[in-house]
């Protein structure tokens, strides 16, 4: 602990020597001086106010988190609109003119981009940025988005299925193309699911352009359906209905623990992977308590939780736990990406995906 | 004197009557027309709001994926529509004139499709004819056979259409085959017609406009429904799945206007030939018989064994999804248990969403009877502004061609407009009641006008001639008469509203998740036993709505009713 509050103040230390020497953001100085002595919540913040927070965190997780929330702002009422990540960008995109929500949590970085790029998002660096890796947030100053935890491509094995069937365990993208696998595998639509997009996007940077989509080429003949979401072919190969589900690393360990026969393979190659980064909506009347939330959601408490679910997270933190499930060295698994081409190149890959397999399941082609 | 107070009465009425219409127009308008501009408009812009002329459309015809999915879905809709209209005819036609037992026992399995959202048919079929369904590998290896069809494309989605349009189609022929003049077929009998040729020349022509407006509905439910082809489409694509790739895969909002425009089109065609049919229909003789049934035994033989098969399907894919839903871990641990309906750990987070469904479909219930029952009543009963009326009359049947998809998308750039005055509502449940009365208002408007219809014009005379002022006549006894048709309506605009899924997807705020949106979120995220858990409720909840029904319309038939049955 001792160890963490030093490392996070020589941070805020830099960090507010940075931020002197261009316009000189005193907020931004006290804040960090705050989040060093220990993170005291303002909770003498106005009585009843309510917040709507956009979220592509999963289900199962959110009752967890927010917890330290509802303890430190009991004041606060948050509304929680939950959905997968290209749903919740849509919704966001859709009310552009006229925001609903106040603050997004927990959504992909790469959807971020796309909504700054709208210039939907407004600057706040919230109380202990400086405490996050760099890569795991927006660098520009105020930042304009910043990352909690990272998730990465995994595949959801139903060991039971394979063997009544007699197969091997694939264990790299490269295994998923052999012939005994066609038919039995599943996996995320680009188009929709925050998990998809990362998995192309990676293999897009892992292999080049032309040799990524020679390779989902391949792959395509042993699609048996693309699912609009990440975490069902993880459920549908813990049911068997698919075998092989690409999903992501938390959803393929969670169907483990529930009992399914389920092995959790991380590609051999390497995984695809996007930050799950919150954000400030650019509205009128930016409420002070959705400032209060970004600030507590990069804060200990639920950095703790979210480390419970996510082998990577955001901030530094040596002797962070690893969950059970994951690699020990869970970062020398992600494949090198950059976030910023990933969200410039997001349309042209999609479209490309789209042109490509959309029209798949049509016999004649 | 005589004559001049006649005169002063009429054109009193007639002063309450146009300022209604005027009224009724103005609703319709807000609740349809407006939001379909806007949307219209959407589709001619790009994803920044700039104007992109025919660009969409361009790019639409160009993509041969995104025309594929406009070639599934007339096969999808002509098939359904085919099947179900056929399958529902031979239900209709053995419950309504022939002499079989059990005929409530059929009506009621018959009409529980109706009650569940289409997601809990898709998922029925999902664990019968699945990967890992009970049919496909023979009752878990219990059986010595195993039947692998090809569930996930085009046959799952027509068998999970046929379920979810079979009902509405049974409705519509049911209360077409009711009402006939037994006149006619004495008559024909008199006159030495064999079965056949009375069937042919009486039955048939009576119900043609049942017939075609069942076909019509059925054809635009299938074409336009979303939660089937969801569960059970696999990688074949419809346009309402597409719509719903373009907004919130690709996020481009101004491509799905595009894709809902050409949604509404067919729709639109088969509505215009309903229009044309129903126009030829005349309302039924205040002098006409009810039918009587007569005995035969090979016919009510043959009727039985049909009825017996259809139920059988219904209840056998709802009962799967019944047991599913209490499976620990299909198929790996078949231990019972309530696991899946603590709905804290999956999509939807929690119970609430289903209570949110409770109330805003009981707000649409009361709202949108009252209003769709005055607005038949404005249009069909009243003799000023013909015109503004025939607009009206367009207005409330047009939403019969518009998919839940395209309301919730049009509502969504209408109402969120800053300018808006109404932008109020918008994140409120009265946006989700106001965009379900929109969406059901054409079949509740339909049933309305058709009792309306059945009543002669000459009890308004009469009342007139009397000098009795409109109003009271609609009070003491239009609406006593229509009162069966009214409760009707109640319970359909209820029952709709917790089952539809697409006009509200849109449009649901923060705290104000519905069930039936939670069903699809979980199927979506994999949670697939819980979704089932969710549909079984809403069916549950549904079941028990239209028992009170039952009760309360069966009251009402034995105190108003009499004059409907013939003391033989």
């Amino acid at each position: 602990m001792k160890k963490w509050m030093g490392t996070a103040l020589t941070t805020a230390l830099v960090i507010s020597a940075l931020t002197a020497c261009g316009t000189s953001n005193n907020d931004a100085n006290t804040n960090s001086a705050q989040a060093a002595n220990g993170n005291k919540p303002a909770t003498e913040a106005a009585a009843n106010s309510e917040i709507t927070v956009y979220t592509a965190l999963e289900d199962d997780q959110i009752g967890a988190y927010l917890a330290s929330f509802k303890e430190q702002y009991p004041n606060i009422k948050v509304n929680i609109v939950r959905d997968s990540t290209g749903i919740i960008t849509a919704k966001l995109l859709a009310e552009k003119d006229n925001p609903v929500a106040d603050v997004v949590w927990g959504t992909a970085a790469t959807s971020l981009l796309v909504l700054d790029q709208n210039g939907m998002l407004e600057g706040y660096s919230p109380k202990g940025i400086e405490n996050v890796l760099p890569e795991f947030k927006d660098t520009g100053e105020p930042a304009h988005w910043v990352g909690i935890d990272a998730w990465e491509t995994a595949f959801a094995v139903n060991t039971a299925e394979l063997k009544k069937k007699n197969l091997p365990i694939p264990q790299s993208y490269e295994d998923l193309t052999k012939p005994e696998y066609k038919g039995l595998v599943v996996m995320p639509n680009p188009a929709a699911s925050g998990t998809g997009f990362l998995t192309v996007s990676g293999l897009e940077q892992l292999m080049g352009d032309a040799k990524a989509w020679d390779y989902l080429d391949k792959l395509d003949k042993n699609i048996a359906v693309y699912t609009q979401s990440g975490s069902k072919p993880a459920k549908l190969a813990g049911t068997g209905e698919y075998p092989i589900g690409v999903s992501f690393g938390y959803r393929a360990i969670e169907e483990k623990k529930s009992g399914a026969p389920i092995e959790v393979v991380f590609p051999k190659e390497g995984s695809g992977w996007d930050v799950e980064a919150n954000a400030l909506m650019k509205k009128d009347n930016i409420k002070p308590e959705a400032k209060e939330f970004l600030d507590w959601a990069i804060s200990a408490e639920p950095m703790k939780e979210y480390n419970k679910n996510y082998a990577i997270i955001s901030i530094k933190n040596e002797g962070a736990s690893i969950p059970e499930g994951y690699k020990a060295d869970p970062m020398s698994q992600l494949i090198k990406i950059d976030l910023n081409k990933a969200a410039a190149s997001r349309e042209a890959t999609l479209a490309e995906w789209t042109k490509r397999y959309e029209a798949k399941s049509e016999p004649k082609e | 004197m005589r004559t001049m107070m006649l005169s002063l009465v009429k054109r009193r009425g007639s002063f309450g009557e146009r300022a209604a219409i005027v009224a009724l127009i103005a609703a319709l308008c807000i609740m349809v027309l407006l939001p379909l501009i806007t949307l219209f408009s959407k589709a001619f812009e790009g994803k920044t709001g700039e104007f992109t002329g025919l660009a969409n459309f361009a790019r639409y015809f160009q993509s041969p994926a995104l025309l594929q999915s406009l070639w599934h879905t007339a096969f999808i809709s002509v098939g359904t529509a085919c099947i179900s209209v056929c399958l529902a005819f031979v239900f209709a036609y053995a419950l309504t004139r022939t002499g079989i037992k059990g005929k409530l026992i059929f009506k009621t399995i018959a009409l529980l499709p109706l009650f569940a959202p289409t997601m809990l048919h898709g998922i029925g079929l999902t664990y019968l004819f699945g990967n890992q369904g009970l049919i496909t590998n023979g009752f878990f290896g219990a059986l010595p056979f195993e039947w692998h069809i090809e569930l996930y494309g085009p046959i799952g989605i027509m068998m999970a259409e046929v379920m979810y349009t079979f009902p509405q189609a049974y409705l519509i022929l049911a209360v077409s085959l009711a009402f006939a003049d037994y006149n006619l077929y004495e008559a024909a009998t008199t006159m030495g017609a064999s079965k056949r040729r009375i069937f042919f020349t009486v039955t048939v022509p009576n119900i043609k406009y049942g017939l075609i407006s069942a076909i019509f509905v059925c054809f635009t439910l299938a074409f336009t429904d979303f939660g089937a082809p969801q569960v059970v489409g696999g990688n074949y694509s419809v346009l309402a799945t597409e719509i719903y790739k373009q907004v919130i895969g690709q996020q481009n909002m101004g491509m799905g206007a595009t894709v809902g425009i050409i949604l509404i089109l067919p729709a639109v065609l088969a509505f215009t030939v309903d229009r044309i049919v129903s126009r030829k229909q005349n309302a039924i003789s205040s002098r006409a018989l009810p039918y009587r049934i007569q005995t035969s035994r090979l016919r009510d033989g043959l009727f039985l064994a049909c009825c017996l098969v259809l139920s059988a399907l219904i209840g056998i894919v709802i009962l799967t999804v019944i047991g599913a839903s209490l499976i620990k871990i299909w198929p790996y641990n078949l231990s019972l248990s309530f696991v899946h309906y603590d709905f804290t750990k999956v999509a939807g987070g929690s119970i609430q969403p289903f209570w949110t469904s409770l109330r805003m479909s009981a707000w649409t219930a009361g709202i949108g009877t009252i209003v769709t029952f005055l607005g038949a009543y404005l249009i069909e009963k009243t003799r000023s502004m013909k015109m503004l009326r025939q607009a009206g009359y367009f207005l409330s049947i047009l939403p019969l061609a518009l998919p839940g998809l395209v309301i919730g998308l049009s509502y969504i750039f209408f109402f969120n407009e800053r300018s808006n005055p109404l932008h109020g509502i918008y994140g409120t449940i009265w946006i989700l009641v106001l965009a379900n009365i929109a969406h059901f208002y054409a079949v509740s408007f339909v049933t309305a006008t058709s009792a309306l219809k059945k009543l002669d014009k000459e009890i308004e005379r009469a009342s007139d001639a009397m000098g009795v002022p409109q109003y009271k006549t609609l009070l003491r006894v239009t609406l006593p008469l229509c009162l069966p048709a009214v409760l009707e309506m109640a319970m359909y605009l209820f029952i709709n509203s917790m089952v539809t899924v697409s006009a509200v997807m849109f449009l649901y705020a923060a705290d104000l998740k519905l069930a039936s949106v939670s069903v699809v979120n979980m199927d979506d995220a994999g949670d697939v036993a819980s979704a089932a858990a969710m549909s079984v409720l809403i069916m549950m909840t549904n079941v028990m709505v239209r028992l009170v029904y039952e009760a309360i319309a069966h009251f009402v038939k034995t105190k108003t009713g009499a004059w409907q049955t013939r003391n033989s």
